[in-house]
């Protein structure tokens, strides 16, 4: 494939932050909203055609006897520190980077057309529109990376533009602490990452040039996936506190992908992040950004399956978060924080799902990678309806401004459009057939029960909860009962323009079909085609928890009844623990204000203080002083100046011959 | 003799075909038709440029070895080609006021006959050819120096220029003849080279290394030799100023290396090492405190122009071509760096006639466009990442810790702690410019055409040259070039 058309992917949106950022300001809102849907709208084409070609062209690049290849497009060297240390920048394409490809700039261009009616009238409507032009030129430089390096790299853009959109409304001091927060957050997990890199990359560094690897680049993507084993195998034996260098290389790793992924105990910046614009949330905090650690570790994956160790943790973890997640999400007042903690859910959802994927039969059972395709299909799928969710959130709070649903309720016959999608949306995420969510979530399951039956129950419990949370939050926001503020004149909900629906009914089509698309024939762990089979069982028990989660919040929250404040009164411990989200952040109030502020900064700060700064106050004072005593060379006398130069050489010339006789 | 030999000299003879275009151009146009002088010669500058990019060097040692055509000396030339372009651009404004539209042709053609000489250096391996190089990159700079005719801080700096520069070639000189005395009658560096390992550690061979060093250390300003640089910057023209403060440095520091790496290069270890040791640490140190003191943008920028020649010359110290490599790299970063605060500094005087350091105190309220300049150029000069002095500072200090000896890794050291000294000075102007507060002194202007083009290149230099990779590589790559022995070449 010749480089046109993956340099211009990345160039558009490029160029777009530079043109919007740099010339906006003086751009009526206009021309810079209709540049920026049409460069987003080419980026997605050009994404189609690239995803295509690699899917379907049969080419020897991308497809051998079947089994779909990883191919560099190109991969230029960028900095050359060493031999094997050399950092370059590439475009590598492979099942999963094509499928991202899709999704990336599909949300993006949607939450482009949608963002066009829902900031219209916001200030820096120029300014936005740069910030997701940067934020989708990171996330796509992220997937097509050919090694770690340029993924770090671009992974700390995506969070940097993260930052940047979540505090957009920098007037808003919830907005600053918000962004400060996830950008705090996930940094610090990047540290773990960095750390993790860097073993990783002592670990190959420790294979002989002249082994499997040769002089190749210690970062390559396609040299670490390819021989995982050959290249790892001489390090697999040091250990540190018990575990293989490897395996703390790569848990280290997955730390990072924690941070940008929401995982406990790392998911507290997440529900504070929908302090951003609605369309933001959609498109970083649910779609795209969020699902940065899934795929870090499924292009890892080769790495894991060395040291499975690194995937139990990776399943345990994801397990936990889904549950606590889901939990919360029963206990939410603000609709977008409901939609954040389902998101985090379904991300761990898919944690799960990768961690029980295994290349190697283990106890003699062949698990075949299912948990991979179903991961990534989850993620495909999660992507639409979960943007769909957002958007259609979004469209509620322009009609009813407030995230709140005790001021919606009654809202399906004000607004058919976002009533129907949004449904469609719940629909899916609960896992009904036909809907995209049934599909990828039956396969996520199948696998988990394959793994061990503990997360098959696990899981399905937690898909029930999802179920139940999702038509708790639909039944109040469209049934209940009708807020009577809407009667008074000028306050009647209407659905949103144009640019509004159409993403929405757009996203909403998506999701009824997406689950009928031959997932597995595209996407696997190894690159042979996956065929894949509803298994009765699981989407017998999935189906029926479902349908009772769905019936139990339809007779809850249907029409507006005592049912739930009785619930509530019953436990109150409990709901009001799940509402503050277990003290989750009351906790990193107390450890990082109490323990890490007195404890350790206070004796740093005193370093600093009299130590660094006194050091540099007396070099400065030093300078300063220096600098007066010589002054009187330089007092403009030519004949000074020349005496000066003369005695300088002789002076020279003089110690070096006493110095050397 | 073989007149195809002089094939070879295609940079030289293209800039001496440019001097005589433009020496014509002027001499035969009447004084109300000199407008076009200008974008005639830069123009024609330019495509010379590109030209010399362009035409592959011939790797060939011509004249029995007097003159080398290699890849590494047709960079140079090229960098320094680029640096003498900004210079035109910015000066543009400056020459077609007037007291000087009407000598404007004799400013091009000085700059084009000093270029000249520096090519010559760069080229010349022979010691003959290297001071009539050096002789015509310095005597005409003297009349430059004195190019505002009427004002008296000209004609100071010219004297001060013209007499150090005399006392310095005589040193030189003097210097030279020493070693002549060693080579048995030849003045071929490859000749001197094998004399001199003989008679290595006698007195006069030291007397002939601190003069040279004292002769090629007055053009680049080294310490002791310095003192005549703060005086002629402030005194002279500022587009003389910024064209010695960079294309003069660059071309001799270049010349400073194959010199003595090519002639003196057995003499190394013990010897020239420890003496260029210390000149490098008093260079820069005295330098950076003699620039915290300044109020004068133009004598400001002279004593940082001196301690960033430490940095320049702590390429020398490693003596390989990695040195060498990162060291044109370095004046590549240097000349846009240096250029883009000339920039700012000539537009303002220019416009208002203003040249204190307190006259830019909010600046960035009426003129944010060069307020970022200028802190660009702050930024790259003092090494912040991510701009491209950072990553011409951090190639020059790897390259001498790369030889790997205890001594060096203290020089780098004392080097870095001189950063942070430098980085106060250089971000005084960054804080008049932003943070001081009170009305800007400087009221709002429109700057030049010619000079915002130059704005631009200087400004993506300084983005750019360090972000993408590949010119590093080349200069690293052509750099064993310009010090492969000359024999294999004839």
């Amino acid at each position: 494939m010749a480089p046109t058309l993956p340099i211009l992917i990345l160039a558009i949106p490029f160029a777009m932050f530079l043109i919007l950022g740099i010339g906006g300001v003086k751009m009526p809102r206009k021309v810079a909203g209709t540049l920026g849907i049409i460069a987003n709208g080419t980026l997605a084409v050009l994404a189609y055609i690239v995803a295509f070609t690699y899917f379907f062209s049969g080419s020897a690049d991308f497809i051998i006897d079947g089994v779909r290849q990883q191919y560099q497009v190109f991969d230029v060297t960028w900095l050359a520190f060493t031999d094997r240390m050399v950092v370059n920048i590439g475009f590598l394409l492979d099942p999963i980077c094509a499928m991202m490809l899709v999704v990336i700039t599909t949300i993006s261009f949607m939450v482009h057309l949608y963002s066009w009616g829902y900031m219209e009238h916001e200030p820096g409507f120029q300014r936005y529109y740069a910030f997701l032009a940067l934020f989708t030129f990171s996330m796509l430089g992220l997937v097509v990376a050919t090694n770690i390096f340029q993924m770090y790299i671009f992974w700390e853009l995506v969070g940097v533009s993260s930052y940047l959109l979540i505090g957009f409304f920098y007037k808003l001091p919830s907005a600053v602490s918000a962004s400060k927060k996830a950008f705090i957050v996930t940094r610090f997990a990047d540290l773990f990452m960095l750390i993790g890199i860097l073993v990783l990359s002592y670990c190959v560094s420790q294979t002989p040039a002249d082994g499997p690897l040769g002089t190749a680049s210690a970062f390559n993507f396609l040299m670490l996936n390819e021989q995982p084993t050959n290249v790892l195998a001489s390090t697999l034996g040091a250990t540190f506190m018990g575990g293989s260098i490897l395996t703390w290389a790569m848990v280290l790793i997955f730390v990072g992908g924690m941070g940008k992924s929401a995982m406990m105990p790392l998911h507290i910046w997440l529900p504070d992040a929908m302090e951003g614009p609605t369309p933001v949330s959609a498109l970083i905090h649910a779609a795209t950004m969020v699902v940065a650690g899934v795929y870090l570790v499924a292009r890892f994956f080769p790495l894991f399956c060395v040291v499975p160790d690194s995937l139990t943790f990776i399943s345990i973890v994801g397990a936990i978060t889904a549950f606590y997640a889901a939990v919360v999400a029963c206990a939410q007042i603000d609709i977008k924080r409901i939609l954040a903690f389902s998101t985090i859910s379904q991300i761990a959802f898919m944690m799960v799902s990768l961690g029980c994927a295994y290349d190697q039969p283990i106890e003699g059972v062949h698990y075949s990678g299912l948990g991979y395709m179903a991961g990534m299909f989850h993620l495909f799928t999660h992507a639409m309806f979960k943007a769909l969710l957002f958007l259609g959130a979004g469209a509620l709070i322009h009609a009813v401004h407030s995230n709140d649903y005790t001021k919606m309720g009654g809202l399906w016959k004000y607004m058919p459009i976002t009533h129907w999608t949004f449904l469609i949306g719940c629909l899916a995420i609960a896992g009904i057939y036909p809907f995209s969510g049934f599909f990828s979530k039956d396969e996520m399951l199948a696998a988990m029960f394959n793994r061990h039956w503990f997360y098959g129950v696990w899981m399905t419990m937690v898909a029930g909860l999802t179920a139940f949370y999702m038509f708790r939050m639909y039944f109040l926001v469209f049934w209940w009962e009708e807020n009577p503020e809407y009667k008074k004149e000028g306050h009647k909900p209407h659905d949103a323009p144009w640019q509004m629906s159409v993403p929405l009914i757009f996203l909403a089509l998506v999701s009824c079909v997406a689950g009928f698309i031959p997932f597995g024939e595209f996407v696997t762990y190894n690159g042979e085609p996956y065929h894949i089979h509803i298994e009765p069982q699981v989407a017998a028990t999935s189906l029926t928890v479902a349908v009772l989660a769905i019936a139990l919040a339809f007779v809850m929250y249907r029409k507006k009844n005592s049912l739930p404040s009785k619930f509530k009164n019953a436990m109150p411990a409990l709901w009001e623990a799940a509402h503050r989200r277990f003290y989750w952040d009351e906790i990193y109030m107390f450890i990082t204000h109490k323990i890490i502020f007195n404890g350790i900064c206070r004796g740093i700060a005193w370093f600093d203080r009299h130590i660094i700064d006194g050091a540099m106050d007396g070099m400065a004072s030093m300078t300063q002083w220096a600098s007066l005593k010589i002054k009187g060379m330089q007092n403009g006398s030519i004949q000074s100046y020349v005496i000066w130069y003369f005695l300088g050489a002789a002076v020279l010339a003089a110690i070096t011959w006493i110095c050397i006789i | 003799m073989d007149y195809s030999q002089f094939g070879a000299m295609l940079p030289e003879l293209i800039i001496l075909g440019l001097f005589f275009i433009v020496f014509l151009v002027d001499t035969f146009t009447k004084d109300g038709e000199k407008k076009f002088l200008t974008p005639v010669t830069a123009i024609l500058f330019a495509l010379s440029t590109i030209a010399i990019w362009i035409i592959p060097a011939s790797d060939q040692a011509i004249f029995g070895g007097m003159y080398v055509d290699t890849a590494a000396c047709k960079v140079m030339k090229a960098i320094l080609n680029i640096g003498v372009f900004i210079v035109f651009l910015q000066s543009a404004e400056w020459v077609r006021t007037d007291e000087i539209a009407i000598r404007k042709g004799e400013f091009y053609e000085l700059i084009l006959v000093t270029l000249f000489g520096m090519y010559l250096m760069i080229s010349a391996r022979h010691f003959l050819l290297f001071i009539i190089g050096l002789e015509a990159a310095s005597l005409p700079l003297a009349a430059l120096v004195a190019f505002n005719k009427k004002h008296y801080d000209s004609h100071e700096a010219a004297i001060k220029y013209i007499l150090t520069a005399v006392f310095s070639s005589a040193i030189l000189l003097m210097g030279i003849s020493f070693v002549y005395a060693f080579s048995g009658g030849s003045l071929y560096f490859e000749d001197i080279r094998n004399a001199i390992s003989v008679g290595a550690h006698s007195g006069l061979l030291i007397c002939a290394l601190a003069f040279v060093i004292a002769g090629i250390g007055f053009k680049l300003s080294l310490v002791p030799f310095h003192l005549w640089t703060a005086d002629v910057y402030q005194g002279a023209p500022t587009a003389i100023t910024s064209y010695l403060s960079v294309i003069s440095k660059g071309s001799a520091a270049f010349a400073f290396f194959v010199i003595f790496v090519q002639v003196f290069g057995t003499l190394y270890s013990g010897l020239w090492e420890w003496m260029m040791y210390a000149v490098i640490i008093a260079t820069i140190t005295v330098g950076n405190l003699f620039a915290i003191r300044q109020k004068n943008m133009k004598r400001f920028m002279a004593f940082s122009s001196i301690s960033q020649a430490g940095y320049i010359m702590l390429g020398v110290m490693t003596e390989s071509a990695m040195g060498l490599g990162s060291m044109m790299f370095y004046i590549f970063v240097y000349i846009v760096s240096n250029l883009a605060a000339f920039g700012v500094i000539s537009a303002v005087e220019n416009k208002t006639g203003k040249l204190s350091m307190d006259d830019y105190d909010g600046f960035h309220k009426t003129n944010p466009r060069l307020s970022f300049a200028m802190t660009l150029a702050m930024f790259s000069l003092a090494g912040i990442p991510p701009f491209a002095g950072f990553f011409s500072k951090i190639l020059i200090f790897t390259s001498v810790t790369a030889v790997d000896s205890m001594a060096l890794y203290m020089l780098v050291l004392i080097a870095l702690i001189n950063t942070i000294i430098s980085l106060y000075y250089y971000l005084l102007v960054v804080k008049a410019i932003w943070l001081k507060p009170g009305d800007a002194k400087i009221e709002r202007f429109e700057s030049d055409k010619c000079d915002r083009v130059a704005m631009c290149l200087c400004v993506s230099g300084i983005v750019f040259l360090g972000l993408v990779p590949y010119i590093y590589d080349y200069c690293i790559e052509v750099a064993p070039t310009a010090i492969a022995t000359i024999t294999t070449l004839l």
